[in-house]
């Protein structure tokens, strides 16, 4: 056991001094959702005043708020795990491979250094709340860290399981841009379930994002939104997620190596 | 039980396809404990096909290989806590330092702490990088790089060491201390070395050469038998017609004459005198002859039929 929590925690280590030494990424990770959020949000702002499904003080801005710290967490725990792929092609993973390390090892050491990247870069932007007249409650914040670990991890997962396969990293951005965008817009981050048409809700009701961002979204009002799924069930989608995506990460170690 | 085998490895009725390709036609072998062994052949021989499959990388299509008795398939585990592995493409983080990359290898072997500090030490100095741990890998030269890879893959002391063509892109002079980190390593402390190479200075300095081509074993001795196996000396004739020369030398003295890079090549015993008797022979038509004692490369044409260079067909 002692070896496997030091080899998750060594390949988790070398993801975060990694991420360190390339600046680019820090400012790119983080910018971008952050412009993201101020444009799309300040445009839609009076379009989407009041509203049965959207009964906010304030306006779009306060709505899209946890959905822009959904799309932080989503991107940069996908996007960090283009590292498998770059690890694979300068050559440090077959160092790995060979190593007498369980298989599932490597997956959880490499997701959770995602996870890591991701928690941190959302706790960056949840210091922006007071800007967007959003309230947290200290309280809360416990319970919000754990929600948004649950979520990196299993959004690592996902990232991993579609890296492993893959040896390029332009096939990685194509391939992720496929998942990324339709994964985030049906997941309730842009607008709610409650005022989208039937099959779109449909399509919503099936993506396991939509429930991460429930799970994020309880902890910024004092009042669940209408049709919203409840907080239990959207835990317990975000918790089989991110195991099943673990698994699924972990069968994909020995299949190919 | 454990490390109770004679054997370090063996190699038994190993095939590999990738696809349709056979890339291992029925290899058999062994190695045992302390030796040098080299797997001499050319780029798509299978060399490194077989490389991966000892080192666990890959799932033999028929066949076992053990490694100290553990089989590379059934335990896995067992066998990747006993190898060290040097691959032919860097696998250090040239983002990290000498040291980083160490303490990760470490924590990945289950070493950690003062004992995981006083190994990275041994094994620098070793490779005599001890004044360069802080530096980023990046930042070192090839020679240097290559044999920071060698100090890593020795730090948790394997009984065996897999090398894939260690001293590629290297200089002769990073190529003579990979070699000598090499035999230190094997006389101090007994560590079995497997290697592929298509150099054959470097099949030269093992203890016994495997020649692989095609996916098959053609031959395997140490160099100097496999040299005196195929005998006498190795003439070689330049000439305007070789083609047209090497039939008539097949006929008028009996021998086996082949065309090779544009010269006639001719294996033949007291080669001295039948020089003599080739230019007797065929005067005028000679423009140089060379002669010598057979090497690795004249076994590897015996037994193919190819230079050791040229590509597989």
């Amino acid at each position: 056991m002692r070896r496997v929590l030091l080899a998750c925690y060594t390949l988790w280590l070398r993801e975060i001094v990694r991420f360190g030494r390339q600046r680019s990424r820090i400012v790119g990770a983080l910018g971008s959702p952050l412009v993201f959020w101020f444009l799309i949000g300040s445009g839609l702002n009076r379009s989407f005043q009041g509203g049965p499904a959207m009964p906010l003080q304030g306006g779009y801005l306060e709505y899209f708020y946890p959905g822009t710290l959904a799309l932080i967490v989503l991107f940069t725990a996908i996007f960090s795990t283009i590292s498998i792929v770059e690890d694979r092609q300068e050559g440090f993973l077959q160092g790995v491979l060979v190593a007498p390390v369980p298989r599932a090892a490597i997956v959880v050491g490499k997701v959770l250094g995602s996870t890591t990247l991701a928690v941190m870069q959302g706790a960056v932007f949840l210091l922006l709340a007071p800007f967007a007249q959003v309230q947290i409650h200290l309280v809360d914040l416990p319970a919000l860290f754990g929600v948004m670990v649950l979520v990196s991890f299993g959004l690592s997962g996902m990232g991993f399981l579609v890296a492993w396969w893959l040896d390029s990293t332009q096939g990685f951005h194509a391939i992720m841009n496929i998942f990324l965008i339709p994964l985030w817009i049906l997941s309730g981050a842009l607008f709610p379930a409650s005022g989208a048409a039937g099959w779109v809700r449909a399509l919503m009701l099936v993506n396991p994002m939509t429930y991460g961002v429930s799970a994020l979204r309880r902890f910024f009002y004092d009042q669940p939104l209408a049709a919203e799924p409840p907080f239990g069930l959207s835990l317990t989608v975000v918790v089989l997620f991110a195991v099943a995506m673990a698994a699924a990460g972990t069968i994909a170690v020995r299949r190919k190596r | 039980m454990l490390n109770s085998t004679f054997w370090a490895v063996e190699v038994v009725g190993l095939r590999h396809r990738y696809g349709t390709r056979l890339a291992l036609d029925g290899v058999s072998f062994a190695v045992p404990r302390g030796e040098i062994f080299g797997l001499l052949g050319p780029n798509g021989g299978g060399k490194t096909t077989l490389f991966k499959i000892v080192s666990t990388l890959l799932a033999p299509s028929e066949g076992t290989v053990r490694v100290f008795g553990d089989d590379v398939v059934g335990d896995p585990g067992a066998v990747r806590g006993r190898l060290g592995v040097v691959f032919q493409r860097p696998a250090l983080d040239a983002r990290l330092t000498v040291e980083e990359n160490l303490r990760h290898q470490g924590h990945l072997y289950g070493l950690s702490g003062r004992p995981l500090g006083d190994r990275i030490g041994d094994v620098l100095s070793r490779v005599r990088l001890g004044d360069r741990r802080r530096d980023l890998v990046g930042t070192l030269s090839g020679g240097l790089q290559r044999r920071a890879e060698v100090a890593k893959a020795l730090l948790h002391q394997p009984q065996l060491l897999v090398l894939d063509e260690p001293s590629t892109g290297l200089d002769p002079s990073a190529r003579r201390d990979i070699w000598a980190d090499l035999s230190d390593l094997r006389r101090r402390e007994g560590t079995t070395v497997i290697l592929t190479t298509h150099l054959m200075e470097e099949a030269a300095g093992c203890d016994r050469v495997a020649i692989l081509d095609q996916g098959r074993l053609v031959a395997i001795d140490a160099p100097a038998a496999l040299t005196a196996a195929i005998g006498g000396d190795v003439v070689l004739v330049t000439t305007r017609d070789a083609k047209g020369m090497a039939e008539r030398v097949g006929l008028r003295f009996g021998v086996k004459a082949e065309v090779v890079d544009g010269k006639v090549r001719i294996e033949r015993d007291r080669a001295h005198e039948f020089i003599t008797d080739l230019v007797e022979g065929f005067p005028g038509e000679i423009d140089a002859v060379t002669f010598g004692k057979p090497t690795l490369e004249d076994v590897f044409l015996h037994y193919t039929g190819r230079r050791l260079e040229q590509e597989a067909p």
